[in-house]
């Protein structure tokens, strides 16, 4: 492959590359993003292409630049993520758009024979809406899929990651040849200021500004870090961006470069991302192989280079100088602020640091324009925001949303409610440094300024719905035993903070709580939050806050009645023996390893409560059923 | 006796490539650990020595990187790394029961993480980024979605099974 030189060269490509790609109308898509791979997707893979052979041919991209298709060719492929793992493996068969879910090896030769030979749907292998009988033929009629506005996501799913020419098909590094060639440096940065995208990767800094800071700061070399270490609990948005659409990202960076005058960036991904590492590699490779990254990029003299650096497993390393830090190859700890990473950052050097999502808008608002990006959102969030929607909720998976969708859109609407049509509790949104929202507040938009001024924020976009069976005295003590263990232990409130905190809590969920535990968690939550160094301390709180804030009642129960009203809590859940159903055959009595039930034969039996280890023995022997746990 | 030790010289040929390869850069350290790392699948102390020493850093730089990320082990790991999920979505759908029946499996208290055989590690990871599939557990980097504690006592069995077939 020769480098293409100029834009109108990209764009010649483009065009090559789509009307060879038009010569087939058929082609199966499977996906292997990490949760349909895990569902066995590479097994359907493997079949659909020996069913495909069995009476056509099957025909990629080299063949159809070279020659005529056959009659009976087809295009096979695997993509990146569609986000509705849970149905995974997922198939899709074009130019009908069937959407098939759990496909297993076994189905491949219908779904040639039916939906590629015959043009026919399979409705067996479609979707039906959980508690109803009807199917969904195609992805775009499927409720999950039909609120979402899947702009940064859009590729996913719908391309073979793997495979530059098809990004630069569908209009990739578009976006970067025209900054390069319409824009100088500051026009670009000028661009992002007016689209007024913000950071989507916590605090929703104003990406145009951090931009201008780094452009402004003094020095010669300059670096742009893409930070791709998805800690959170509940989040895998930049996951499926890396693993669905690498080049997207790539781009994003490499205009970034051009806008600060950066000559070189790293990516820092977390280990637990193998997948997403191995697709950036290959698409780093493609793109310098292209020209589209290295020297002299599309024959202009502006010149960039990518590194990739991968995590170690430290939930602080997702802080920016921590992260900093990292790739220097120290220890992750943050560092005090100012100055700034825009002032001093990678070897001391002026540095951008976005996360994935931000890096991923870049194409799209260059290509576009500010207008038609800031046409989307609400008055202060423009543009969309990846949600990964998980818990008890029926659909769960990645979604893209304007900016402003209100929760219960997203919950209701895309998730289809809650599992097991319970009630709805809380939602926790933004992992560890987030928070949890309530039933009151269903109907907030889900934009920066909104979730801050509910006491919550926009984290990365982790969802996690919970229903009435969910304690949240629990979950916040989930949270803080994380944020305990993750503290980096450099600043004394962080490290010392989180440690009193979790062990208030577990004396709570083990019924030792004391009604004073209360204030004193709120007063160190407080301090926690004031005194921190970095940005993981001072959100650490957020979740005990949050918790405090809307189901002070809950607490209050542990503490005052030692009860756990939703029944989680094993040390506060009571064993009782009903004495109406009771018979008396004393089969309880000798199942019971601590000897905590008496009675008389024929009589109702009693538990001795001090001494019962609530280990349920005593439940799965009475044939009566007298015996029940309550909380 | 003659095959342990040319065991320790490839290995200690491999640590002498990465060191090279990685140019001796102080801010490669991670890198270079991480490839260490694979090679013993964990980070023996005298081989950290001899990373500091071939970078020309302080033993003592080494020690705090390597202590301080979570994916650095100083104790011999076993043949086959679990992985729970532990994070929210895992959490919310019952990772601790999956959790307690591995542990039960595999006769681990608490503290100790690898079995005696050197066969099994367990470990507890924040997120995998599957969570449309909780609860999720990796057994050597390969995904299991939706499992049951049966299920994965199952997978176990099967694991430690096939070892023991291929020893007869």
């Amino acid at each position: 492959m020769e480098k293409i030189k100029s834009g109108e060269e990209l764009e010649r490509l483009a065009t090559m590359y789509r009307q060879a790609a038009r010569k087939v109308t058929k082609r199966v898509l499977v996906c292997a993003g990490t949760g349909c791979v895990a569902n066995g997707s590479l097994q359907v893979y493997a079949a659909l292409r020996e069913a495909i052979e069995e009476g056509g041919a099957i025909v990629d991209l080299d063949w159809l630049l070279e020659k005529e298709a056959p009659d009976n060719a087809t295009r096979l492929d695997k993509t990146g993520c569609r986000g509705f793992c849970q149905l995974g493996p997922l198939v899709l068969v074009e130019p009908d758009d069937f959407m098939y879910v759990h496909v297993r090896p076994e189905d491949a030769r219908e779904i040639i024979q039916e939906s590629v030979v015959n043009n026919r749907c399979v409705d067996r292998l479609t979707y039906t809406a959980p508690g109803s009988d009807k199917h969904f033929d195609r992805e775009e009629d499927i409720p999950f899929y039909k609120k979402q506005h899947r702009q940064t996501l859009g590729n996913c799913g719908h391309m073979n990651p793997e495979d530059i020419r098809e990004y630069i098909a569908r209009d990739g590094y578009q976006g970067l040849a025209q900054s390069l060639t319409q824009y100088s440096p500051l026009e670009v940065i000028e661009e992002v200021l007016k689209s007024g995208l913000r950071g989507l990767g916590g605090a929703g800094f104003p990406a145009g500004r951090k931009w201008q800071a780094v452009r402004e700061a003094p020095g010669e070399r300059k670096y742009v870090v893409c930070n791709g270490d998805e800690g959170d609990p509940g989040a895998f948005m930049d996951r499926s961006i890396m693993e669905g659409d690498p080049h997207k990202v790539l781009e994003g960076m490499i205009i970034a470069g051009y806008a600060v005058g950066a000559a070189e960036g790293y990516i820092y991904v977390r280990a637990e991302y193998p997948l997403a590492v191995e697709r950036l590699h290959k698409a780093i490779g493609e793109a310098e192989e292209f020209g589209l990254l290295g020297d002299n990029i599309l024959g202009t003299d502006f010149s960039f280079k990518l590194h990739i650096n991968k995590g170690a497993g430290a939930f602080v390393c997702g802080e920016s100088s921590a992260l900093v830090a990292s790739i220097e190859g120290k220890r992750g700890m943050p560092v005090p602020r100012p100055p700034r990473l825009a002032q001093r950052g990678l070897f001391g050097c002026p540095t951008l640091l976005n996360n994935v999502e931000t890096f991923a808008n870049i194409p799209y608002l260059m290509r576009k324009g500010a207008q038609a990006f800031a046409s989307l959102g609400t008055a202060t969030s423009f543009g969309t925001k990846a949600f990964a929607l998980t818990g008890n909720v029926k659909n769960t998976g990645l979604i893209e949303v304007p900016m402003g969708t209100t929760l219960r859109e997203v919950i209701f609407d895309i998730g289809g409610g809650i599992k097991g049509d319970l009630r709805f509790k809380a939602v926790q949104i933004g992992g560890p440094s987030g928070a949890c929202l309530t039933a009151e507040h269903l109907d907030l938009p889900l934009d920066f300024d909104s979730l801050k001024n509910a006491g919550a924020m926009m984290g990365s976009g982790g969802l996690v719905v919970m229903d009435e069976g969910t304690c949240m005295v629990e979950v916040a003590r989930f949270f803080m035993d994380f944020t305990q263990r993750e503290s980096c232990g450099k600043c004394i409130p962080c490290r010392e903070g989180t440690s009193r905190m979790l062990e208030i809590l577990e004396g709570i969920v083990a019924g030792k709580g004391q009604e004073e535990d209360l204030a004193l968690l709120e007063e160190i939550a407080h301090m926690v939050h004031d005194m921190s160094l970095c940005g993981l301390g001072k959100t650490a709180a957020n979740p005990v806050l949050s918790t405090l804030r809307y189901f002070r009642d809950e607490y209050v129960a542990h503490v005052r009645d030692k009860r756990c009203p939703a029944g989680v809590c094993a040390s506060l859940r009571r064993i009782v023996i009903e004495a109406e159903k009771c018979k008396g055959c004393s089969r309880c009595a000798k199942v019971c390893p601590v000897e905590a039930i008496s009675g008389e034969i024929k009589k109702p039996f009693t538990i001795a409560e001090d001494v019962c280890i609530r280990c349920g023995a005593c439940i799965s022997q009475c044939p009566f059923g007298a015996i029940k746990e309550v909380s | 006796m003659a095959t342990l030790e040319s065991d320790c010289a490839r290995r200690f040929k491999a640590v002498n490539e990465i060191i090279e390869r990685h140019g001796k850069r102080p801010e490669r350290l991670v890198a270079v650990l991480q490839e260490v790392q694979e090679v013993y699948r964990y980070l023996p102390e005298e081989v950290l020595q001899y990373v500091a020493t071939g970078m020309g850093v302080s033993p003592a730089e080494v020690f705090g990187v390597a202590t301080f990320y979570e994916n650095f082990s100083l104790k011999p790991k076993g043949k086959y790394i679990i992985r729970c999920c532990d994070g929210t979505a895992c959490h919310v759908h019952g990772s601790e029961a999956l959790l307690t029946a591995i542990r039960q499996r595999l006769q681990l208290t608490a503290p100790e993480t690898t079995t005696p055989d050197l066969m099994f590690t367990l470990e507890t990871v924040a997120c995998l980024g599957a969570c449309a599939l909780a609860p999720v557990v990796t057994i050597n980097d390969k995904v299991y979605g939706q499992v049951t504690p049966d299920q994965m006592v199952a997978l176990i069995d099967e694991l430690a099974g096939g070892e023991k077939d291929g020893k007869d």
